[in-house]
Order: C-alpha cells, then sequence, then structure tokens
C-alpha cells in the first residue's frame, strides 16, 4: 500500500491549537500530509517511580506496535518527562532510519526552568524538536553545524541556539532520502 | 561527520547497550554493543576500534579485568568505565588500571557528547601530529639538499657526524649555498628535532633592536616597550637558535653573546632574574670571519666558541658538477607546482648554465629555473628563457667564458636563434657563408631548441 500520511499521537493530553501548528510544519518539511490521531492514555506502563519520569524507548515500542499500513512515519507527542535508563532524561527518541519518534514537550517549556511561560518560544522549540527527531526517522545523523536543525540538543540552550532549518549537506540527504522513499 | 569513529559498547544490560549504541549511532558514529568482556576482547582483537564503553559490573569478567586484558592488547585505546555504582575506590582503581574516563548512570546526555568528543578530538589531534612530523621529516630530511659533488659529500659527512650532539656549529659559505638548509638539517637529524628551530637574521636588525629580539626585553624596559616579550633564545627552548650573518652584528652584542654563550644564561632587556638556556646554537656567515678578526671587526673568542665545528659550503662554481641534479630538481619542483609540461632542459640552455659562474649560488639557479619555467613557451628550458642569456657573454655577471671557442660558439648559437634558425640571414650577420656556418654548426654539434 502506498503510504500517504504522517501520523502524529497525543500521548495524554495535548493543546490541539499546537497540533494543527505541527501538522502544518510537518506537511511543509517532510511534504506528507498529517493526520493527527486519537489522544492515547498517559502511559502508567513506562513510569518509573523512583525517576518519577516515562521510559521513552517502552512507549516508541507501543507507538510501533500501533503504526497505521497507509503510514510513513509515526511520531509521538506528549507533556510527560521521558527518560531512557542511561540518561537523566531525553527530549525525544527516535528510531534512526526507521518508522517512529517520540518528543516530550517538559522540558522545552520556560517553565521547567522556573521561569515566566513564552508561549512562542515554546513553540519554536518543539517544532525544531519534532523536525530533528522525524528527520532522524529518515535516516539523518546529527549535525556538526551548530545553526542546523539536526545538531543535537544535550541541553535547552542547544536549542535555542541551533535554527529550524537545514544546513545545506543536511538538506541535500534529507530530499534524497525522501525522495528515495517515495520511489519505493 | 563521525562515521570514521569506531565505539565498542560493553554491557550485560540489553537496555544500557541498546540505548547508549542507538544514542551514539545518532550523533553519527558507527556503535556496536557486545554483552561480555569475552565478546568485547575478541573484537578488540581483531577489529580497529577508537573508543571503548565498558559496564564496571558484569557477570564473568567486570569491567576491570576487560581493561586490563585490553590495555595487554592496545595500551592506547581509551576505556570508558560505566557503573551504577559510585564508589570513590572503584573509579580510581579504574583509574590507576589506565581508564580513560569514568561515567556513572545515568548520565547527563551533554557529558556523554562532550567525552566522546574529546576522545575523538584529541586522536584526530594526535594523528594530525604524526602526519605533521612525517611532513617535518620529509621537508628537511638530510637527502633533500641535492650534490654529488666531493665537496657536498664531505659536508654531507660533517653534518651526520655533528647533528646528532649538541656542538656548537659555524656555516660559512657564499650567499645562497644553502646555508639554512644545512642548519635545518642539523636541527632535524637531531634529539631536538621536534622543539623549535628559531632562526634570527642579525644583520637585519639594528644593534638596539637585535639585543631585544635575541634576548627579549621587560615590559616597560625602554620607550615603546608596552609588554614583556621573549627572545629568541626563549623561543628557541629545547631547540636549535640558528644565528644567520653572525658576521654583522656589533661588538656591544657580540660581548653580550658572548657572555651569554659562556654562562649559558641571559637576562631579557630591562630584566633582573637570569634565565638559563637549553637551545644549541647553529651559527652562518657569508663573511671571512677570520679576516674580520684581523680587521679587529669580529671578537676572536666569540669566533672560537661559535666555531667548535665549521661547516663550510662551496660555492656553486666550484661544484659544477651538481649543476644539472640541482637544476632538474628545481625544474621538478616548479614543473609541479606551476602544472607545466616542460619536459627537460635542452643542451645548449644546460651547456649555457654550466659555463656560467652562478655569483648567487643555488638560490640564483633555483630562481633561473622558477623564472624560464614560468617565461618558457617550449616543451624544453631553452638558453633564451634563463635571465643572463640576454645579458650577453661581454656582462659582468654572464657565463666566463675560458676559450675563444666557446665565445665563438656562444654568439653563434644566439645569432642563430636570434634569426629563427634562418641560415642564410645568420650567416650575413656574423658576415660569414652559409657554407662555414654549416661547418661550425657540425663542429660545435648545436642544434635548433624545441620551442614550438
Amino acid at each position: 500500500m502506498k503510504k500517504k500520511h504522517l501520523d502524529i499521537v497525543p500521548i495524554g493530553k495535548i493543546d490541539d491549537n499546537l497540533l494543527q501548528r505541527l501538522s502544518v510544519t510537518i506537511y511543509h518539511y517532510f511534504g506528507y500530509p498529517c493526520r493527527v490521531n486519537e489522544e492515547w492514555e498517559s502511559p502508567s506502563y513506562a513510569y518509573n517511580p523512583d525517576r518519577k519520569q516515562y521510559y521513552s524507548t517502552m512507549i516508541l515500542r507501543e507507538l510501533c506496535g500501533w503504526v497505521k499500513n497507509d503510514s510513513v512515519r509515526t511520531i509521538g507527542v506528549t507533556n510527560l518527562d521521558l527518560y531512557i535508563p542511561i540518561f537523566t532524561f531525553v527530549f525525544g527518541e527516535a528510531q534512526l532510519g526507521s518508522h517512529c519518534a517520540i518528543i516530550s514537550l517538559a522540558r522545552l517549556k520556560q517553565e521547567f526552568y522556573g521561569l515566566p511561560p513564552d508561549n512562542e518560544l515554546f513553540i519554536s522549540r518543539v517544532e525544531k524538536e519534532v523536525i530533528h527527531e522525524l528527520t532522524h526517522t529518515f535516516g539523518l545523523t546529527h549535525c556538526g553545524d551548530v545553526n542546523c536543525v539536526m545538531h543535537a540538543s544535550h541541553t535547552i540552550g542547544d536549542t535555542d541556539i541551533k535554527s529550524d532549518q537545514f544546513c545545506k549537506f543536511c538538506n541535500y540527504k534529507l530530499i534524497s532520502n525522501l525522495n528515495e522513499l517515495a520511489e519505493t | 561527520m563521525n562515521k570514521d569513529v569506531r565505539i565498542l559498547v560493553v554491557d550485560d544490560e540489553m537496555i544500557v547497550r541498546e540505548a547508549l549504541s542507538n544514542y551514539l549511532r545518532e550523533d553519527g558514529y558507527e556503535a556496536i554493543a557486545v554483552e561480555s568482556g569475552e565478546e568485547a576482547l575478541k573484537k578488540v582483537e581483531s577489529e580497529r576500534w577508537n573508543i571503548l564503553f565498558v559496564d564496571f559490573k558484569m557477570p564473568g569478567m567486570d569491567g576491570l579485568e576487560v581493561l586490563r586484558e585490553v590495555k595487554k592488547v592496545t595500551s592506547d585505546l581509551p576505556v570508558i568505565i560505566i557503573t551504577a555504582y559510585a564508589t570513590v575506590d572503584s573509579a580510581v582503581q579504574a583509574m590507576k588500571d589506565g581508564a580513560y574516563d569514568y561515567v556513572v548512570k545515568p548520565f547527563d546526555p551533554e557529558a556523554i557528547a562532550l567525552l566522546v568528543e574529546k576522545v575523538v578530538e584529541h586522536q584526530r589531534l594526535v594523528r594530525e601530529n604524526i602526519l605533521l612530523r612525517e611532513r617535518l621529516d620529509q621537508e628537511y630530511k638530510f637527502e633533500e639538499i641535492i650534490g654529488r659533488s666531493q665537496p657536498m659529500q664531505d659536508v654531507f659527512e660533517l653534518v651526520k657526524n655533528v647533528a646528532a650532539s649538541d656542538t656548537t656549529v659555524l656555516i660559512t659559505g657564499e650567499s645562497g649555498t644553502g646555508k639554512e638548509l644545512i642548519a635545518r638539517a642539523l636541527h632535524a637529524n637531531s634529539p631536538r628535532r621536534y622543539n623549535p628551530f628559531i632562526t634570527a637574521s642579525c644583520g637585519a636588525m639594528p644593534e638596539g633592536l637585535l639585543e631585544s629580539e635575541l634576548f627579549g626585553h621587560e615590559k616597560g624596559a625602554f620607550t615603546g616597550a608596552l609588554y614583556t616579550k621573549k627572545g629568541r633564545f626563549e623561543l628557541a627552548e629545547g631547540g636549535t637558535l640558528f644565528l644567520d650573518e653572525i658576521g654583522e652584528i656589533s661588538l656591544k652584542t657580540q660581548v653580550d653573546l658572548l657572555r651569554v654563550l659562556s654562562e649559558k644564561s641571559f637576562r631579557r632587556v630591562g630584566g633582573v632574574e637570569p634565565t638559563s638556556i637549553d637551545a644549541r646554537i647553529v651559527s652562518a656567515s657569508n663573511r671571512d670571519l677570520k679576516k674580520a678578526i684581523q680587521e679587529g671587526t669580529f671578537r676572536e673568542d666569540l669566533f672560537y666558541r661559535l666555531n667548535v665545528v665549521s661547516i663550510h659550503l662551496p660555492p656553486l662554481r666550484k661544484r659544477r658538477e651538481d649543476i644539472q641534479l640541482l637544476a632538474d630538481h628545481f625544474l621538478d619542483k616548479f614543473r609541479a607546482e606551476t602544472n607545466k609540461k616542460i619536459e627537460g632542459i635542452s643542451s645548449q640552455a644546460l651547456n649555457l648554465m654550466m659555463e656560467y659562474d652562478w655569483p648567487g649560488n643555488v638560490r640564483e639557479l633555483e630562481n633561473a629555473i622558477e623564472r624560464a619555467v614560468v617565461v618558457g613557451k617550449g616543451s624544453e628550458i631553452v638558453p633564451q628563457d634563463l635571465p643572463f642569456f640576454n645579458q650577453g657573454v661581454t656582462e659582468e655577471r654572464g657565463p666566463k667564458l675560458k676559450s675563444l671557442k666557446d665565445r665563438e660558439k656562444i654568439h653563434i648559437l644566439q645569432t642563430l636563434e636570434e634569426n629563427g634558425w634562418n641560415i642564410s640571414k645568420t650567416a650575413e650577420d656574423l658576415g660569414i657563408d652559409r657554407v662555414t656556418l654549416y661547418n661550425k654548426i657540425k663542429k660545435y654539434n648545436l642544434e635548433k631548441s624545441k620551442t614550438e
């Protein structure tokens, strides 16, 4: 079956306006129309009470089991704070060159750092992280160019420094990977 | 960007193996994970790795055992120990056994990224350093100084013998004979070769400036001394200081230099504390220093201090057998630089070069070939391409031809070239008939240059 949609899955309650904006952004960047799917319940199975965080790889595994036949990629969006066991936290996780990704909004909000809310900054961070994680699923690794959206974000500062654009090398690679995918 | 970097992750927990290797792959590294120390050792023995992450606590071989075994196989592979049990003792033990670093689970993502970047950058610098050292060896390799003639062979022998010692060397010879190259060869073949080679051109600087160049100065030592500055003696620490044109320094600086060489220490201009020197001194002069001593312009005691070993470089006219060798060497060099298709040097041009006196020595020859390569239009270098061709034989700097025969040969060739080898025109210009000209061409074995 021809894969023609990109799926967004809200995990827990996510603001509708944000989801709609992300749909537009994703279509603009990757050329696939987005479907915003029904909200999932909070994944209690992935909760670690000691860390008070959710194990992102477990949620990613659930997403992979759920994937729709005509879906080219699926990204989960959650307000929960995510981790993988070796790290103190993750902004998101993606299957490199495979189908699914997930991002956490928890650490993208100014309030997390004890600062007053800033909605525009928040949306810009979310967009960068969604583009970043989805691009991993299209096979691109981190980029050394600090301005490129594929530059690794280890702190929120890294996310703010980089732009929402690809450097020319990542841009070329993404286009070529997307073309290759469209031909299969 | 990092795909050449191979990282091996060793952990008995699948979660850690997968998470860490996936994370490293996202950064573009090639990451492979294995679950035991035994497997890791096999991988280390059979493949090339840049970094090894090893879990501290594993069934079978633990992290420390893996670390010790790995170090037996390849001592320079950086091993990073991962643990959930952060105890000072285990960290200290791991570092004592040669671990590069020690990380405690769960890690801060930034810490791991920076740690890996640090190792990769260090390895890149080490590689670059090795390459640069190889290039340095190549550049100043002894064999790069050209000369098959006996006088040059004697020089090479002497350089070989004295290079390894710390002896003070005085190199004499006319301008352009390659004194600095010999000084560099001495440095490059000495145990000091990876330390600096510093040159001080003594003739180029006025007295006051030379003093502060050589010894440095303290801030405020004189008007304009806004900062403390290190002198050449300090910059050459551990290496070689090459004092070029030593015969040009004033008697006052000669006294200072003598004191420095005797005491093996000096004071910066305006300074109080003496600084000891650890630099080999090689000096050079194109002047006859013995004559300068007689004239009272050079101190005899300094001469003997500098002249423990003396290397004299013969002028090019005293080793004519090296001219062709040098010319071919420079032709190769400039051909490669300019990418011009020049096959060689015509016999006429070579004859002219052999007869020329080369007052500027090898440097002049190098410049002549460079010019010839640039201006030459044919497949060979011809006499017209040489800078001294048009000056004619009567010019002071032209070839000093010994016999009338030589002069006649050059004159006929020059006239032939000027007339594009038109025999009638040339014969007319020379005031001889065509048959005589043919006979002369045959006699002197003259050939038309390949300029097409």
